[in-house]
């Protein structure tokens, strides 16, 4: 396998040298709406919209420049202060690194973000805190941005949590509600999990490398013992795991759909989920050095890719059937990034593509929730498409693209990874190619039951509902998006223009993509074949108001496979248990010493008080005693 | 003739009589006299043992004490008159406010 090695990172010039502009319109529109109070209500989204927007043309404006620049000399890191001014050798500039890798991720949050902000303001249209989620909104945007664009890792984490924290404000938005905040703080708790892995790679390229940043990390890494790389990468992708909702941290993104559709579109295509990933192909001269780690990477990815595709089947509430999907399109980026320098840019491409297609989904979501009274049980739907006819169109774009229909952009990044996974050869390859292939056909089934459920059918609605077409604020994102799912994987992977570009950073792969190689046909056949069940099953057969019982299948995977089971039976009982014999140690053996000796100092003070009898003269004889024993003492030992 | 010895051995009783009358006395007054009674035992014994000696240490001391005690008969009779006019006795079993 040849690699060119990276190219060299040159300091900022041009507009590149005013790089944190891009971080700063999402930071000052976030302070504006958060600290200006009641007072920016009225014009508070718009701005919210404008600052992502300033940060999306500023973005373009970088991408110009860069394709401008000769090859080589794209790779731009604009140093702008220094945060911990060298503790010993721990030394933290904030550098923002513009290359190859982070302007497509910093086009896809500020394009996609801003899409999906335009259309909350006509989704949050009703809600008397619509400037307050706007404010978050900004701050989520702020932080996915500082993630991508760091220089190095501390600086990563920072935009890490901060994605994080904004995460928890949002998924809780409506906290007026039972279930936000308890779904908020489950994706923050198995958040720290992850977040938990990501600090301590921190720590150990620090103890390791005596660097943080990525240039000196990865000048370093060449030279690292085998076992320290391994244990990098594994907790590398801990931290991605927790983020990426990756098996074993998945639990939290069903959770979040509690969350406003938008939120739950922010999430899912343009930031967070996507941050493990980036980590993963960022970190790529580590994974590169250690085989093992990229193989427990590709597991992660395919089991995690089937785990999904299976909870999306049995969902009957849109968002969740759509969450299960996300997970398992992930899995598929996961299984991409974890096949080494052959996949990384396969598994950007799909990120991309992926943020297209997904994001219109969700917003097609919202768009019918929103119709139809906040009912997101799919069996209260059904024949909405001669009602909600640009929904239905931009909807039918998205689903076409996810499973991967020519010429929609699935089929252009999704065939490449399952062909790449066959290509790795071996066992593992055959076992993970037909992972891939397998999720492939299920991801086909249940986008088609999705849409034969909504779309489809007879009018199952409930009585008050009465759909009709969301407004034009609304709409217009969804069909920018909808153009997005049919021509970003054909734009991207045509010419392997995308591998070309991201060559450079993440090193070029020997392979030459033919697309309508075997492969990809027989993936073609198994999307149909998973289509035509689903038509089957939902389409020719009349779908029931109530959901029937259904096999143990079905039964496990509404229950999210028992994911929540296990963590609840594994993780939450023997906590409890455990913080419950904390607590008697702490009430019994802790307290109880202290409690004893301070029992015993009181009672014998209480005694010893009887001492003081009020009488001045027996004080006086005690005073006697007292001198005639000392002056008795003093004699005797003189004699 | 009259030796040091003879004074030391006045200066004991003088110290005995003060100390027994502070022990069995309730009057404070009475209290006061005795301690007045034993401070000078102690003077007495001073100067003997300063003339036993050939030495002035004990004289200075001497003064010292008279000081030293004067200062406290005038703090002590404050409080003995203060005590007197709250309670109208100047016995000190009365005044037992800090027992126990």
């Amino acid at each position: 396998m040849t690699l060119t090695s990276p190219e060299l990172t040159l300091p900022a010039i041009g507009v590149a040298h005013a790089a944190w502009l891009l971080l700063a319109f999402p930071s000052v529109g976030a302070a504006v709406l958060l600290l200006g109070g009641r007072r920016t209500n009225a014009w508070g989204h718009w701005l919210g919209v404008t600052m992502s927007l300033a940060s999306f043309v500023y973005g373009v404006v970088l991408l110009a420049q860069m394709l401008g620049a000769r090859a080589g000399g794209r790779s731009r890191d604009d140093h702008v202060f220094t945060w911990i001014p060298g503790i010993g050798r721990f030394h933290v500039p904030i550098g923002l690194l513009i290359d190859q890798l982070s302007i497509c991720f910093v086009l896809l949050i500020t394009g996609v973000g801003s899409l999906i902000l335009i259309y909350a303001v006509g989704y949050m249209a009703k809600d008397p805190e619509r400037r307050r989620f706007f404010g978050y909104l900004n701050l989520f945007i702020a932080a996915m941005l500082l993630l991508v664009v760091a220089d190095n890792y501390v600086a990563l984490y920072v935009g890490w949590e901060g994605v994080g924290l904004a995460s928890y404000l949002l998924i809780g938005f409506w906290s007026y509600n039972p279930a936000p905040p308890v779904a908020a703080k489950k994706a923050f708790i198995a958040n720290r999990v992850g977040d938990a892995g990501l600090s301590l790679a921190i720590m150990l390229m620090f103890a390791q490398f005596g660097s943080v940043s990525f240039a000196g990390v990865f000048s370093e890494v060449h030279s690292a013992k085998p076992g320290v790389v391994t244990a990098l990468g594994l907790l590398l992708l801990l931290g991605a795991c927790g983020k990426s909702a990756q098996l074993p941290l998945q639990s939290w993104l069903l959770d979040a759909m509690e969350g406003p559709t938008p939120v739950s579109a922010l999430i899912h295509a343009a930031t967070m989920v996507t941050a493990g990933v980036y980590l993963i192909v960022r970190s790529a001269p580590i994974f590169n050095l250690s085989a093992n780690a990229r193989l427990v990477v590709t597991i992660v990815g395919a089991a995690t890719l089937l785990f999904g595709a299976l909870i999306g089947c049995a969902k009957d509430d849109i968002k969740k059937a759509l969450a299960g999907s996300t997970m398992s399109q992930i899995g598929y980026m996961m299984l991409a990034a974890g096949l080494g320098p052959v996949g990384y840019a396969l598994a950007i491409a799909h990120l991309l593509a992926h943020g297209f297609f997904k994001a219109g989904l969700f917003l097609g979501a919202g768009a019918v929730k929103h119709e139809m009274n906040d009912e997101v049980d799919m069996r209260r739907f059904g024949g909405l498409a001669t009602v909600m006819k640009i929904t239905f169109v931009t909807f039918t774009f998205g689903y076409l693209a996810i499973i991967g229909i020519p010429p929609f952009s699935g089929f252009f990044t999704k065939d490449p990874i399952i062909e790449a996974a066959f290509a790795k050869g071996g066992t593992s390859g055959a076992i993970l190619g037909t992972a891939a292939m397998i999720g492939a056909g299920i991801t086909a089934f249940y986008m088609t039951r999705v849409m034969f459920m909504t779309f489809a059918g007879r009018r199952r609605w409930n009585d008050d509902a009465h759909p009709h077409e969301a407004p034009p604020v609304m709409t217009s994102p969804m069909v920018i998006l909808a153009v997005g799912s049919l021509g970003a994987g054909g734009f991207l992977m045509i010419s392997n223009r995308l591998i070309n570009f991201l060559g450079p950073v993440v090193g070029t792969p020997p392979l030459s993509h033919g697309f309508f190689a075997p492969i990809s046909d027989i993936a073609l056949v198994v999307v149909v074949a998973g289509a035509a069940v689903a038509w089957a099953m939902y389409g020719r057969r009349e779908v029931a108001v109530t959901a029937p019982r259904g096999n143990f299948a079905t039964v496990a995977a509404r229950k999210d496979l028992y994911g929540d089971a296990f963590n609840e039976s594994v993780l939450m009982r023997p906590g409890q248990w455990l913080t419950r014999l904390s607590v008697f140690f702490d009430n019994r053996g802790v307290d109880g010493i202290v409690n004893t000796i301070a029992a015993t100092m009181g009672g014998g003070s209480g005694r010893l008080r009887r001492v003081q009898t009020g009488f001045v003269r027996s004080y006086a004889l005690s005073m006697l005693v007292g001198a005639v024993l000392v002056v008795g003492a003093l004699i005797l030992v003189r004699l | 003739m009259i030796s040091p010895a003879h004074y030391v051995a006045l200066a004991v009783i003088l110290f005995v009589i003060g100390g027994v009358g502070v022990l069995i006395r309730r009057n404070a007054l009475v209290m006061f006299m005795c301690v007045e009674l034993m401070l000078n035992a102690v003077n007495l014994a001073f100067i003997a043992f300063a003339r036993l000696h050939g030495g002035l240490d004990g004289q200075v001391i001497a003064f010292f004490v008279m000081v030293v005690a004067a200062a406290e008969v005038v703090v002590g009779l404050a409080i003995l008159t203060s005590i007197f006019r709250a309670r109208k006795s100047a016995s000190v079993d009365d005044a037992n406010l800090l027992k126990n």
